[in-house]
């Protein structure tokens, strides 16, 4: 699985959790100033990020997760990890 | 009493026959039956496979779907007929207003489906699946609190729950708000979407559902001898009640004055009703002397009479304790017949259809009533099959709820 493929992953994943457009979901935006996530948009979002990718995020690096780079990094670090 | 009046500027809903209040009082009067075979989710080891089901309808232009996936189904109805109801009364809500108009709008279950799909998330997926939107989106007072949100409501917001007297109980506590002066304006009603395999199946199991699944229409069938029990129903009721000074002063629309409100417990049993009728007599006797009026001035009565042989009779009884002679001499009439059992909203939607008998001067019928059941007492003028127009000047709406909780509204025209 390449990264680029994790990426377009996430973008869809957060674009659908938050009801953005793909295109406008790029990588600088924050999560919750830009793309508009809540508290509770946040922790659903982690839940589909969990099922999408069988992962586990504990709480304290979910709340590290400010922007769309930072979803698509960890994303990546945490398959690795696996790997 | 104070003598701040309260008044009838706005109505909403969404019932079993239709998306708004225009279209279903059209079939009310017409005498159609809203009940239909389930189709949203499998009825298969359920007794009863029908029920009241709200039509299509989008509130796309009010919130974002992505909103929309956050709350259970009777928060979406409640904010489509509170939608109605407050363009329909010509408010404005203003910086200078906001304060001065509130939210009490109930459910007498709640968001049932959206607990059933997170109960059914825990046991498979465990813990960590739990939707954070499952407490906000299930719990019953965030219809009042998410009505408010979306117009800037920030009066008194209050939900009360007392099973099927749910929407009588909002509507007679908004009232007081304002007749004591902590509001103007209130959105007042219920709302209710319990249509799942949990909300259904725990009716079933109650024995209180009809299971005349091969005549859907017919099941609904109030005082007639061939009742098997309630219909299941979906829907929503919001009146704009309104000070009548608040009201005179921006020339709106007033359809009726809310006159009197009574409440009462039977203190008997958890479901079945006094059968005595004593407690629901005393109900109605409070609403009457809470407008200050006798029973003679009484013409048309919109009853509770879910079609069931333990709750029609009572209420019969009821009436006639209340009304004496007046009782048979006014119309009474049960628009579940048509609708269904709309539980938490049946209060408010009837309320509706009392508000509207009062301006168009006609009583709605009880349809199906093809053999009344004389031998239980069911011998009133109960408007079978077709409506009858009448002079109404004064009208009731009853509720009766589980835990023998009770509710009458008295309604005059203006």
């Amino acid at each position: 699985m390449t990264d680029l493929n994790t990426q377009q992953r996430v973008i869809k994943i957060i674009a659908e959790q938050l009801g953005t457009e793909e295109n406008e979901t790029t990588p600088d935006k924050s999560i919750a100033d830009d793309l508009g996530a809540d508290s509770l948009d946040s922790v659903e979002l982690v839940m589909a990020l969990e099922e999408e990718f069988g992962i586990e995020v504990p709480d304290d690096d979910a709340a590290k997760l400010s922007t769309v780079q930072a979803v698509i990094d960890y994303v990546n670090n945490q398959l690795n990890n696996k790997k | 009493m104070s003598t701040r009046r309260v008044v009838i500027t706005g109505l909403g809903m969404l019932t079993p026959l239709a998306t708004n209040v225009a279209n279903t009082w059209q079939k009310i009067l017409a005498g159609e039956s809203g009940i239909r075979t389930i189709d949203t989710f499998s009825t298969e080891d359920i007794t009863s496979k029908f029920a009241g089901l709200v039509p299509e309808f989008s509130i796309d232009h009010l919130i974002s779907i992505k909103d929309q996936k956050k709350v259970d189904d009777f928060i979406k109805y409640g904010l489509a007929a509170a939608n109605e109801a407050i363009l329909d009364s010509g408010i404005e809500v203003t910086d200078e207003n906001r304060n001065r108009i509130g939210v009490a709008i109930g459910s007498g279950i709640g968001g049932i489906p959206m607990i059933e799909t997170n109960a059914d998330t825990l046991m498979k997926k465990g813990v960590r699946r739990i939707s954070p939107f499952f407490i906000p989106g299930t719990i019953i007072n965030m219809v009042s609190g998410y009505v408010s949100i979306q117009y800037g409501l920030q009066g008194p917001n209050i939900s009360i729950v007392t099973a099927c007297t749910t929407g009588s109980h909002n509507l007679g506590y908004a009232a007081r708000t304002i007749a004591y002066g902590d509001a103007d304006v209130m959105l007042a009603g219920g709302s209710e979407k319990a249509s799942s395999r949990l909300g259904l199946g725990g009716f079933a199991a109650m024995r209180a559902l009809s299971t005349r699944n091969d005549d859907p229409k017919a099941a609904s069938r109030p005082w007639d001898k061939d009742r098997d029990g309630f219909v299941f129903a979906d829907g929503a009721g919001v009146l704009v009640l309104e000070e009548y000074e608040h009201a005179v002063k921006r020339g709106a629309k007033i359809y009726a004055e809310l006159v009197g409100f009574g409440m009462s417990a039977d203190a008997h049993h958890m479901t079945s009703n006094d059968p005595t009728g004593a407690s629901a007599a005393r109900c109605m006797t409070n609403a009457l002397q809470d407008a200050k009026v006798t029973a003679d001035a009484v013409q048309y009565i919109n009853a509770h009479a879910t079609s069931t042989s333990v709750g029609d009779p009572p209420e019969v009884r009821a009436i006639k304790l209340s009304f004496g002679e007046q009782a048979y001499k006014m119309a009474v009439s049960s628009t579940k017949s048509m609708t269904g059992h709309l539980l938490g909203a049946a209060g408010a939607i009837e309320a509706i259809f009392t508000v509207l008998a009062l301006r168009d001067q006609v009583s709605p019928p009880t349809i199906n009533l093809d053999h009344p059941d004389l031998e239980a007492g069911c011998d009133l003028n109960f408007v079978p099959h077709t409506a009858q127009e009448m002079k109404i000047e004064y009208a009731m709406s009853n509720s009766f709820g589980f835990g023998g909780t009770n509710g009458s509204l008295l309604f005059k025209k203006l």
